[in-house]
């Protein structure tokens, strides 16, 4: 193997360490982490109107019916506005 | 049904704290952990205003953003509640949202800082509704029982409303058109109530008779 020879793989192994590094930053990923909304992982919680009216349930509720519950919390909204009561 | 909301009217609420101690009486929440409180500001300088303050249960709500081990939940009502079991008393939660609601015990199974606590709006948690182990870890389930929550239900001047957001914001929306709107420097029971028909306005009451016993 001549002298030439030899300096001349020298530099190409030095080239491609040198582009090796250079390059190098050009395969980075982000840092930057993105938001993903994550998933509710705990138990699940049943209807509010899906229960066996207790002592202290309003009257008319039942199981099962949403109807009634509905116009429970409607009334009761209305309720809280007191010009229903004086108009 | 629309999401269920609270309004808070800060020309009516008169600092009373009711809708803070009918909070605490009806969950039996400890010592320390306030799901509501009221905020005033400009205390003790004529135009004060409190406002009573606790989850507003957001349509995007932070904590649920935020919670590493998502905990959170919306129920069909929009309310935003956690499961107890799940969650680690982290406090990101805390740090996210804008009220202050996420509040944490001084004991428990976390030492120093409990799992979080935080306004149901009386709707309890991932337990059997109305089941002693619901109430233990969320307090009352006053909406499985057709009831509004305790504190909006409680409020003496009817300042704090809540419930289905479109009803609350209709009946706030008749409340101001009978105030009349004219601005900010309005303050006082005429403005929060509406003056009476008639009545020349900041004319007082007839005046009881000299020497008379009160």
């Amino acid at each position: 193997m001549s002298a030439r020879s030899v300096v001349l793989r020298v530099a190409a192994m030095a080239t491609l360490g040198a582009c090796a590094v250079v390059l190098g930053g050009c395969g980075e990923s982000s840092q930057v982490v993105r938001y993903q909304q994550g998933k509710y992982q705990g138990k699940t919680d049943g209807k509010p109107w899906d229960n066996e009216p207790s002592p202290f349930s309003a009257a008319g509720l039942s199981k099962g019916d949403r109807v009634a519950w509905e116009t429970q919390i409607k009334t009761r909204n209305q309720n809280q506005n007191e010009y229903q009561r004086t108009e | 049904m629309a999401r269920m909301k609270f309004l808070c009217d800060a020309e009516r609420c008169i600092e009373c704290n009711g809708c803070v101690t009918a909070c605490k009486q009806e969950h039996e929440v400890p010592w320390g952990v306030n799901r509501r409180r009221v905020v005033t500001i400009n205390d003790g300088v004529p135009g004060e205003r409190s406002i009573s303050v606790a989850c507003m249960h957001c349509s995007d709500a932070p904590c649920m953003a935020v919670c590493p081990v998502d905990c959170f939940y919306r129920t069909e009502q929009g309310v935003v509640l956690h499961d107890k079991d799940l969650c680690i008393g982290c406090g990101y939660c805390f740090y996210a949202c804008p009220f202050g609601a996420p509040q944490f015990p001084q004991a428990g199974v976390f030492g120093l800082r409990g799992k979080m606590d935080k306004c149901t709006f009386c709707a309890g948690g991932p337990e059997k509704d109305g089941s002693p182990e619901e109430f233990v870890k969320y307090g009352r389930n006053r909406l499985s029982e057709g009831k509004l929550p305790a504190c909006a239900e409680m409020c003496s001047t009817k300042a704090l409303l809540g419930g289905d957001g479109d009803v609350i914001a209709d009946i706030y929306r008749h409340r101001v058109m009978k105030r009349g709107a004219k601005g900010a420097e309005v303050w006082g029971w005429g403005a929060a109530y509406g003056k009476p028909e008639g009545k020349p306005e900041g004319k007082p009451a007839a005046q009881p008779a000299a020497g008379a016993k009160s």
